[in-house]
């Protein structure tokens, strides 16, 4: 057990070294000149040398890398272009709101997906499960952006129930988690679904029948355990597709969080930044892999270790 | 004679056949009435769009110079530049299905070979591909995207690569598991045995093997490409105004969508409906065209 966890982990560090290389390779190529975005348009030629010896932009490709993986494992990310702030801290500043959006977005989307899994895989084929099936497929059909503003015209300029935007109370968080937790719930649904009728399938289940037992003891106690654990499994993959929506879903909703900092960073091409969020994402995603690797064999025992 | 059965799975079941299910079955039928109904649209568009779709009408726009709401005469109502809107979706139709297409293409092939290579070949060079895939899988793919469609100011061709880049690597992981298990078959050895060339091999009784998975997820792909297409061009990196795309239509217009909430409902509705016609055919195509592949994601 310990030897495979000490391998996943030397392959994860792997992967987060060759994310690095990259990320810093696609921003090396960048055409936009960050010194001349420093020095300002009316800044001399000279200026803006100056600014690039200084941050170094006019060494070969190599040797940035290097310094810049050298800062990295003293976690230093860097220093942002435009605002002078360190990148760590300006991540660290903003981490707390998304890390409550995924919170929440998780929540939700446990409670709707098991939830519509569940119901579908006990009213397999009928009407109902045709329904809730073609709403999971509406759900990772329909992008966040549409979502995130069709939930805001309703429940927000139209009912007035919650706030357009921003963030502090619990009702700004609400729709935000909605909109992000949907596309989860079309995921989990269906995988919900399937893992029940596998369960409810079992002889175990069958016994539990003949002995007489209430319907809905049988699944509360016997098939919904069962069927939840390979789902929860999951919650770790489900952590990269939370990454890919906050760009979007915190610029629809003016949610402070790493996601804006970043779309904000892309549009003045402040590159430390946009750096430091695809890194710190990366971690998230790559230890979610590692997370659902490793609470996979624990969930069922079938599954051997590699 | 043996042979030909065992290496060439796509005789067992008539194209026709497949196709008479595909229709039968609600969900792949209205899928593929969406596809064929937008398709029809992006290729007809000249004839069909009842206005000009960049003409920016006087009669567009309200005494206040307000964008009007769906009437008679505008039937999804106007855009904040007094351009009908209908006609706006029409081409932006042209511009999803075209990229949907080229991405998906591009990704489908790129993907492919990189699974077929790493999965027949193995060794350090299946090491080093695969290990590249899951380097991609560990990116956030939309940052990703954003960064890429930054750094080349985009045009059509461009937004197509970008996407492909992200989105290959989906096909790249399936097929490489595939190939890997058929490379490992008795009837891929006695060719090798009596043989047979690599090119062969390959083309003759791999590929076969593998056209039902390129089809199944080549199909879910496309969903994935218009949506992130749409999303791209929604946070103003996609396809640039004045093309229209169903993504920056709603980018041009969403300061205005709580007076006009048609221009974002409308255009949101084309991105939905399109995607979830793929992936519902892609969804039925899984079911029919390999039982084995029922049920994984």
């Amino acid at each position: 057990m310990w030897a495979y966890v000490i391998r996943r982990l030397g392959e994860s560090l792997l992967i987060l070294l060759g994310i690095s290389l990259v990320t810093f390779a696609l921003l090396y190529l960048v055409p936009a000149d960050p010194a001349r975005q420093i020095a300002g348009r009316s800044a001399t030629a000279e200026t803006v040398a100056n600014i690039r010896a200084q941050l170094g932009l006019d060494q070969p490709f190599h040797v940035q890398y290097v310094r810049y993986l050298g800062n990295l494992l003293q976690g230093d990310l860097g220093r942002s272009y435009l605002q002078r702030t360190e990148v760590s801290e300006l991540i660290a500043a903003r981490m707390p709101a998304t890390l409550l959006l995924m919170g929440a977005a998780i929540v939700v989307e446990l409670i709707l997906g098991l939830t519509i899994g569940a119901i579908a895989a006990l009213k397999r084929n009928s009407a109902v499960d045709q329904s809730l099936m073609v709403f999971s497929f509406v759900t990772i059909s329909a992008p966040q952006f549409v979502v995130g503003i069709l939930l805001l015209y309703v429940f927000a300029v139209q009912l007035g129930w919650f706030p357009i935007g921003g963030y502090g109370t619990f009702a700004h968080l609400v729709l935000p988690a909605i909109t992000i937790g949907l596309l989860g719930t079309g995921w989990y649904s269906r995988m919900m679904r399937s893992s029940m009728i596998d369960v409810l399938a079992q002889d175990y289940v069958r016994t539990a029948r003949a002995k007489g037992l209430g319907k809905l003891r049988i699944i509360l106690r016997h098939v919904a355990p069962n069927a939840i654990l390979p789902v929860i499994a999951m919650i770790g993959i489900d952590i990269g597709l939370f990454m890919s929506g906050i760009v979007v879903v915190e610029s629809v909703f003016g949610w402070p969080g790493i996601g804006q900092l970043a779309w904000q960073a892309i549009q003045r091409v402040d590159i430390p930044i946009i750096m430091g969020v695809t890194l710190v994402s990366a971690c998230f995603i790559v230890l979610g892999n590692l997370l659902a690797d490793l609470i996979a064999p624990l969930v069922d025992p079938r599954i051997k270790l590699k | 004679m043996t042979e030909a059965v065992a290496s060439s799975p796509a005789h067992g079941r008539g194209t026709g056949r497949v196709l008479r299910d595909l229709v039968r079955r609600p969900r792949s039928a209205f899928g593929l009435t969406v596809i064929v109904t937008m398709l029809a649209a992006a290729i007809f568009a000249p004839w069909i769009m009842p206005y000009d779709p960049n003409d920016q009408m006087f009669d567009g726009l309200s005494l206040e110079g307000a964008p009007l709401p769906p009437s008679a005469e505008f039937w999804l109502g106007t855009d904040l530049l007094g351009r009908d809107l209908f006609s706006r979706l029409i081409l932006g139709a042209q511009t999803s299905l075209i990229i949907g297409v080229l991405a998906n293409g591009i990704a489908v092939v790129l993907g492919a070979t990189v699974g077929i290579t790493a999965g027949y070949f193995g060794g350090w060079i299946g090491g080093i591909l695969m290990r590249f895939t899951d380097l991609m899988m560990a990116f956030p793919a939309l940052l990703l995207a954003i960064v890429l469609a930054a750094i080349f100011k985009p045009s059509l061709l461009i937004v197509a690569m970008v996407i492909a880049m992200v989105n290959w690597v989906q096909m790249a992981r399936v097929i490489y598991t595939e190939t890997r298990s058929l490379a490992q078959r008795e009837f891929i050895e006695v060719q090798r045995a009596m043989g047979s060339s690599t090119f062969r091999i390959l083309g003759r009784h791999i590929l076969p093997h593998l056209v039902y998975s390129i089809i199944v997820f080549g199909t879910l792909g496309i969903s994935t490409t218009v949506l992130l297409e749409a999303t791209l061009s929604y946070l103003g990196v996609g396809v640039q105004p004045p093309t229209p795309s169903w993504g920056n239509i709603i980018f041009e217009n969403q300061t205005y969508f709580a007076t006009a909430p048609w221009l974002v409902f409308f255009p949101g509705l084309a991105i939905v409906l399109l995607a979830l016609a793929f992936n519902l055919l892609g969804d039925v195509l899984r079911d029919t065209l390999d039982p084995r592949l029922k049920g994984r994601h």
